[in-house]
């Protein structure tokens, strides 16, 4: 099964940190990254650039329409997504519950991945349907 | 041996984990004191199984592979964590130089049942133990274990990693109880293996896998070293009870689904098999002459089964037998068995009169299940306006969801049939 891991921090806890001391978290994190890697639990993943590099885009009145920022403003940001390959729910707890960012104050939610084999199919079928006409 | 094609291998592995997922990571608690440090090392070395194996074809005995595989791979992870936390490596060392024998047969075996009565220490709640002994001993994932108990995954899964916590901060004990205290300690275990029997018993679709599972950990438990002629007896008898209980899946219900009870069951669809076996542990139990509840209702069981049809199902002996289990285990739905065993001996008369006193009691007038069986017996009476009466009072107070649907169609069909 693969589960989704958002990983939230708080940016304001990281900006008091000294050079030395984020070097050192990071390279923790990559570390067991790698580990993961190396155990075929990593399937993926990606930091994110801070919170104030994202635009929020929605409709609105018929047409396209943007705001600066991130979608909810809180204290946690979401600060990067893992993909994981993992045997069920609790295996995906135990490998992120290892994860120095936890130690960190990082906080994770972690989702199964959804299927959508079956509704895809359905929704093929549909549209064959519609251009045989 | 030639190598494997992978996708044979991986299902090779896939089916290996189903069945030995439960020892290997008995034996790896054993060795690591710790059930999150095993669990982990346990799916390393399955992970390095599909690594490797592919490679080296599969090893002569996987299982003593995947546990020694399992400890190098904790000691990695203690050097691993040493790196920034000191006190791991000390762990490490130390588990490194303790001297590492491959675990024999037994003691592999021992490992399970100090699992088990690990999963069921009444310290944990009834519920994290019934899921803890179906994930760890038995191997089950979360997710599945969820779809069986109707709840949600992430609801399960927290229930997991709390009863894991308890285990850790209360330092429970990886053992299995000595004698004084075994007997108390079997019946939670016993209770767990028949919860987790009937959650397959009723369960449609996902039953059979779970009705396996209870049926494997009886046949575990009879090893239990120490026991002494109670406790053992009522293992014997549980395990014969399920047994029993199981011969009749094909016959249960109908291809459409419907409930088929005992008395219309097709007899040619019980499973003989399983009668035999169900029938003998039953008398060896009931010769210990100090048997319990399981073994009473296992012996009930075995009468029915012993029937060769419903027409000369030996009455007489099943209402003794529900004399002795109200001594024994008194409870309203053995009161309410014993007034149906009654009318069908004595008469429906005799039967309805102990249904209608149960009746009078408060606790049982919302029970639905009294009702049908008033229902049922009025109706054999040519009561017909009572029998509708009371299948309509079980039908109201029939609890909605899917687990109820099978009956509340028997009740609607019966009551179709008096109109």
């Amino acid at each position: 099964m693969k589960y989704i891991c958002l990983g939230y921090y708080e940016p304001a806890k990281h900006a008091t940190m000294t050079e030395d001391e984020l070097n050192a978290m990071f390279d923790e994190c990559f570390d067991y990254d790698d580990y993961l890697r190396a155990n075929g639990n990593w399937v993926g993943g990606e930091a994110l650039q801070p919170s104030e590099t994202a635009l929020t885009m929605y409709w609105k009145n018929g047409k396209v329409a943007t705001t600066d920022g991130p979608y909810a403003e809180t204290k946690e940001q979401l600060g990067g997504i893992l993909v994981l390959e993992a045997r069920d729910m609790n295996h995906a707890i135990q490998l992120m519950a290892e994860h120095p960012a936890v130690k960190y104050g990082s906080i994770f939610e972690i989702r199964p991945t959804g299927d959508l084999a079956e509704m895809m199919k359905a929704s093929e079928q549909r549209r064959r349907k519609v251009t045989a006409r | 041996m030639p190598p494997n094609a992978p996708e044979d291998l991986s299902r090779t592995i896939e089916t290996l984990y189903r069945s030995e997922s439960g020892r290997i990571l008995a034996t790896l608690m054993r060795l690591l004191g710790d059930l999150d440090l095993a669990e982990e090392a346990m799916h390393e070395a399955f992970a390095a199984a599909l690594e490797t194996w592919p490679q080296t074809g599969l090893p002569d005995k996987p299982r003593p592979w995947l546990i020694s595989t399992g400890r190098f791979k904790a000691i990695d992870a203690m050097r691993r964590r040493a790196r920034f936390d000191a006190a791991q490596s000390d762990l490490a060392r130390q588990l490194e130089a303790r001297v590492y024998e491959a675990p024999q047969e037994e003691e592999i075996e021992d490992d399970r049942l100090r699992l088990i009565f690990t999963c069921c220490h009444p310290a944990l709640p009834s519920e994290a133990q019934v899921a803890l002994t179906l994930r760890e001993v038995c191997g089950l994932t979360t997710e599945e274990i969820a779809r069986a108990f109707l709840v949600t995954p992430a609801t399960l899964a927290q229930r997991i990693v709390r009863a894991k916590a308890v285990i850790r901060d209360k330092a429970i004990p990886y053992q299995v109880p000595v004698s004084q205290e075994l007997s108390a300690r079997l019946g939670a275990v016993l209770q767990v293996v028949y919860l987790v029997f009937n959650e397959g018993y009723s369960a449609e679709a996902t039953g059979t896998g779970l009705s396996h599972e209870a049926i494997r950990l009886g046949r575990l438990l009879l090893d239990v070293p120490g026991l002494d002629l109670l406790p053992e007896s009522e293992v014997m008898g549980l395990l014969g009870l399920m047994l029993l209980q199981e011969s009749r899946r094909a016959a249960r219900s109908s291809a459409e689904g419907e409930l088929i009870l005992l008395d219309r069951q097709d007899r040619a669809l019980w499973n003989t098999a399983q009668i035999a076996e169900g029938i003998a542990l039953t008398e060896s139990a009931l010769r210990s002459r100090r048997f319990g509840a399981y073994t009473l209702q296992a012996a009930i069981a075995a009468v029915h089964a012993e029937a060769s049809s419903a027409a000369s199902t030996d009455w007489r002996q099943i209402t003794l037998l529900y004399d002795r289990l109200m001594r024994v285990q008194p409870s309203t739905v053995v009161e309410l068995n014993r007034a149906v065993a009654i009318a069908m001996y004595e008469g429906p008369e005799q039967g309805l009169g102990i249904i209608d006193d149960l009746l009078g009691r408060e606790e049982l007038a919302n029970y639905h299940l009294v009702h049908s069986a008033r229902a049922d017996l009025c109706r054999r009476l040519g009561r017909l306006p009572e029998a509708r009466a009371s299948y309509e009072k079980a039908l109201a107070l029939l609890r909605d969801g899917a687990r109820q649907e099978p009956e509340r169609r028997f009740l609607s069909r019966r009551l179709e049939e008096l109109k």
